[in-house]
């Protein structure tokens, strides 16, 4: 039964969605204590949800289960980003695209695991006491992050379910890629950031990840739009999404990002991917390559400056004080607010708001922060100029097959953050990507990632439907 | 520029963190590493380019100043534990 089935058999009360919602929940339970995937599940709250829709099944998203990355906020259920320091913390708000789910007849099964504040690639920066998502494939390997959570459930979930996600750096497409799942960033400002847990907010993005194109359409289509509580949400019109769902890709120029298929790419990840273009290549698209050299070269430091930069600033506001984790009120503001920080946050927390604080600082601001903002302004027009003569840009989404925790405990900071090479790119330039699951190799999964211009997600739908299973 | 204790130091207080000598002493190399990576970028001539600050232009959206409910005093102080007479408590500033 796919998507569509299940959600008007909801409507038409074919499906007692009560005690289907409990059978859901002792799956996430199940699922959970093997994997790791939530750090909470909202029983109460789906019941009630589910409750509430029994009576009145409407809704373009009647009876899907969607899970929500911890970093967005759910309005009573515990929202920490993955972090000790905001333990306890129960949003008094939805945030936007939660509330636009709801209201279209979702139901909000829990919070899933992540990369502390969205910082790292692998979902294995987890907070201080929270647990590492575990890749569903092969358990020694990890879930890609720092959506980690969100992509591994979508994978094991027996049940109908979407993911919501949030992407900074490529936190969407890195878990969708070695989950094997759909993974959509939308262009930056599509959806609402209100009521995210911010990491950097030039870059942050909400996106869903789903089981095939169908379901990121349909997500995309109720979370999209402008919304006058985040003054950076587009004023545009937005889009069927399912729409595209229909077209052909017959037609379609695609530039094959040549830096990405070079040194450094794993041999069977390229040649997977590869043969994904081919396949699009017998639809009817034609292939060109396509240089990026400046992206591909410099997009490395030129995000981690900016987004350590911005997260440092963003995360000045965690002081044990309104809310999250408190200590006995002793010593001066200085002493108390450090005390708390220093006991609460973890070590990529501490090195990303240390490197942050050191780029803004007197002195260095204009070398490395105004440098880098520069820097940026020279990778958006690359791809500007690159999107002239091409529908969308393809590469593979990862360097290489799912890692094992082995390999990544001895990876220096700079080594992991090399790892981001192929996605900072499209979120520098805040245009819309997808992660695209297009084969396995050695028993691994191998993503594909697709960028198109500013707002046209409609092509990276069309062309992730040649490849719903 | 030097990258030694006595710097990490420096802007471990601006950001408000006490470091262990363990987490300095792992900092050191790890900083030095991560910013000759960011020096890479002194290789490009920026001098007539206009930084971008986000990815795209963004006029003011500003909203209209309409009056309207918002957050009770109980909601706002909900999650908070160091609270006193519908106040936030918080440690001596001075």
């Amino acid at each position: 039964m796919n998507l569509q089935e299940y959600i008007k058999k909801v409507q038409n009360k074919e499906i007692d969605i009560i005690e289907y919602t409990k059978k859901v929940l002792e799956e996430c339970k199940k699922i959970n204590k093997e994997y790791h995937y939530f750090n909470t599940i909202s029983e109460d709250l789906a019941l009630t949800q589910a409750k509430a829709l029994s009576k009145n099944p409407k809704g373009k998203l009647a009876g899907v289960f969607i899970s929500v990355k911890d970093s967005i906020c759910v309005k009573d259920i515990e929202s920490t980003a993955g972090s000790k320091i905001l333990r306890g913390y129960k949003p008094i708000f939805h945030a936007t695209a939660v509330e636009k789910a709801i209201n279209e007849g979702a139901i909000i099964i829990g919070k899933t695991a992540q990369d502390e504040f969205g910082f790292g690639g692998f979902a294995v920066n987890v907070g201080l006491d929270f647990q590492i998502p575990l890749n569903p494939f092969d358990k020694k390997r990890a879930t890609g992050g720092s959506s980690g959570g969100a992509g591994g459930i979508t994978q094991k979930a027996s049940f109908p379910h979407i993911a919501l996600g949030e992407c900074t750096g490529g936190s969407i497409e890195s878990p969708a890629s070695f989950c094997s799942v759909f993974g959509l960033v939308p262009s930056y400002g599509r959806v609402s950031r209100y009521g995210l847990i911010d990491y950097g907010n030039s870059f942050d993005k909400l996106g869903p990840l789903g089981k095939s194109s169908d379901d990121c359409a349909l997500m995309l289509e109720v979370i999209a739009g402008f919304d006058p509580k985040d003054a950076t949400s587009l004023n545009k019109k937005t889009e069927s999404y399912t729409n595209y769902l229909k077209k052909e890709v017959k037609g379609f120029k695609i530039g094959i990002i040549k830096e990405a298929f070079g040194e450094g790419i794993d041999p069977q990840v390229k040649e997977t991917v590869l043969n994904a273009i081919k396949k699009l290549e017998k639809k009817g698209c034609t292939i060109k390559e396509v240089s990026l050299p400046l992206t591909m070269k410099y997009g490395i430091p030129t995000y981690y400056i900016l987004a350590t930069a911005e997260a440092s600033t963003n995360l000045a506001k965690y002081c044990g004080m309104r809310y999250g984790t408190t200590e006995e009120l002793k010593g001066n503001f200085d002493e108390y607010f450090t005390k708390v920080r220093s006991k609460n946050f973890g070590k990529e927390a501490k090195r990303r708001i240390m490197l942050g604080t050191f780029t803004r600082m007197s002195g260095f601001r204009d070398a490395y922060y105004i440098k880098a903002a520069k820097v940026r302004t020279l990778i958006i027009e690359e791809y500007k100029n690159a999107l002239k003569d091409v529908d969308v840009l393809i590469s593979p989404t990862m360097p290489l097959l799912p890692p094992e925790f082995s390999e990544l405990k001895n990876l220096t900071p700079l080594q992991n953050y090399m790892l981001d090479i192929m996605t900072v790119g499209p979120n520098l330039a805040g245009l819309p990507h997808a992660s695209i699951p297009v084969g396995f190799t050695k028993d691994l999964p191998v993503g594909m990632m697709v960028i198109s211009n500013y707002l046209e997600e409609g092509k990276l739908i069309q062309i992730g439907k040649e490849f719903n299973n | 520029m030097e990258i030694n204790k006595e710097l990490i130091l420096k802007v471990a207080k601006n950001a408000r963190l006490n470091l262990s000598e363990q987490e300095i002493q792992e900092f050191i190399p790890q900083f030095k590493e991560v910013l000759n990576a960011f020096s890479q970028l002194d290789k490009l001539k920026t001098e007539n380019i206009k930084p971008s600050f986000q990815p795209g232009e963004i006029r003011n959206n500003v909203r209209e100043d309409i009056i309207r409910e918002s957050l009770s005093e109980e909601e706002i102080l909900k999650n908070s534990k160091h609270k006193k007479d519908n106040y936030f408590l918080g440690p001596k500033a001075l």
